[in-house]
């Protein structure tokens, strides 16, 4: 994609001056630069969310100095950014903390708040949850898939990630584009005896058979749905990606 | 609720998805809960995912999915009408009338339910029947506020 000349900005990270685009993802353009900072809820291909707060940096507008979330600041003319300032983390550390106690049995919380040295949390632990309700999923379902199957039930400290009222998700097509995007893989995803299984949200549905491997390759209902999306005959998806 | 009434209810909202909440709202005056036909029935109606729907019906407290009483009694269980004597009066409302600690009784009587201070913590313990307020409570007053909806 061609960037118009009035869209780029000039800004510093740790000093140094970079070229980027106007109102873009912060967090986007120092992955692009090769920085690391870590994150949860961040893909470059939906609408970012800040839910997670890790990817935390220091950013000075003008005389203005000040802690925020780099996935959903814009990039603007003139910002400093700064990275793992003793602030940014600080911070870093706590939100790790909470993270361990929201979701004790997500192993990616778990590693990188190792990394930082947070072994336990002070907070009390929600028990046996995974899930640190980022959204990431419902985004990607509603943003790409286009299905837009699941969302938060609750507000606050309450709110979870379901399947409307918790049943079996009609209006998933079993993509398991969440399941991959999920960053503590608390969705889950099953495959047997021809039925794929997105656990998460109740639903199993019969995969097609390729017609030239006879292996199940993808759920019919998913199949029917990119058919009828992209205006082909449904016998366009006879065969797998392999076989064709 | 009977789909006529539903339709009625859409149709005052000229089916605009932008009136969901509204929508949402007259459901909950009428039936004084949300049922799950109903909110299925909506979010077809008005082209918006059930997700959607069901994330905005979860996220006010306004709204119920389980269905309420015709009356709706709640006993502040803040520290300090605990401490006067609120559990009491949550278990002599479970006995009179057989429900579960916050739920609805089998014939829609009665809802009860319990919150966390109120903020006239000087007047507790505190019961609030119909939304009007009731101070000072006793067992032996409660049977008292009680007797009206009882014979209801
Ligand atoms: S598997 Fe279902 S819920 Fe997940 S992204 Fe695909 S359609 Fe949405
Ligand atoms: S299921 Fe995964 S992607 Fe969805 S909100 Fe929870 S942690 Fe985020
Ligand atoms: S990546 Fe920015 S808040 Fe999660
Ligand atoms: S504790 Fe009941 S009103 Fe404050």
């Amino acid at each position: 994609m061609a960037v118009q000349d009035e869209q780029k900005v000039s800004f510093q990270i740790e000093g140094r001056s970079y070229q980027g685009i106007r109102e873009e993802s912060l967090l986007g353009a120092l992955r692009r630069y090769g920085y690391e900072v870590p994150s949860l809820c961040y893909h470059e291909a939906v609408s970012p969310y800040g839910a997670c707060r890790l990817c935390l940096v220091e950013v000075q507008k003008g005389k203005r100095r000040k802690l925020t979330t780099s996935c959903n600041y814009p990039v603007l003319e003139g910002i400093e950014v700064f990275l793992d300032t003793e602030k940014v983390v600080s911070t870093r550390k706590m939100v790790l903390q909470l993270l361990l106690a929201q979701a004790p049995e997500a192993r990616s919380v778990r590693e990188l708040a190792e990394e930082y040295g947070v072994t336990d949390t002070p907070f009390k632990k929600d028990e046996g949850n995974a899930c640190i309700s980022c959204g990431l999923c419902a985004r990607v379902c509603k943003e790409i898939v286009g299905a837009d199957a699941i969302g938060f039930a609750g507000r606050g400290l309450g709110k979870r990630m379901v399947s409307p009222y918790d049943e079996t998700n009609q209006a998933c097509i079993g993509c398991a584009a969440c399941v991959v995007v999920c960053p503590t893989d608390c969705i889950g995803l099953k495959e047997e005896n021809g039925i794929r299984s997105i656990e998460r949200w109740h639903r199993d549905l019969p995969m097609k058979n390729c017609k030239v491997c006879e292996r199940p390759f993808a759920p019919t209902f998913q199949l029917n749905h990119f058919a009828d999306q992209i205006g082909v005959e449904k016998s366009h998806f006879d065969t797998c990606p392999n076989c064709r | 609720m009977d789909s006529q009434k539903l339709e009625t209810i859409l149709d005052k909202h000229d089916r605009q998805p932008a009136a969901l909440l509204a929508i949402l709202q007259d459901i909950q005056e009428e039936e004084n809960y949300l049922p799950k036909e109903d909110v299925q029935q909506v979010a077809k109606a008005l082209s918006i995912s059930l997700a959607r729907v069901y994330s905005l019906a979860t996220f006010f407290s306004s709204f119920s999915l389980e269905p309420r009483g015709k009356h709706i009694c709640t006993v502040c269980m803040g520290t300090a009408c605990h401490v006067r004597g609120a559990p009491k009066l949550v278990d002599h409302i479970r006995r009179e009338f057989d429900v579960p600690e916050t739920g609805t009784t089998k014939d829609l009587n009665l809802t009860l339910e319990t919150v966390n201070c109120v903020g006239a913590c000087a007047l507790g313990p505190l019961l609030i029947l119909d939304q009007e307020y009731h101070s000072n409570m006793t067992p032996a007053k409660l049977d008292r506020v009680l007797k009206p909806i009882k014979q209801d």
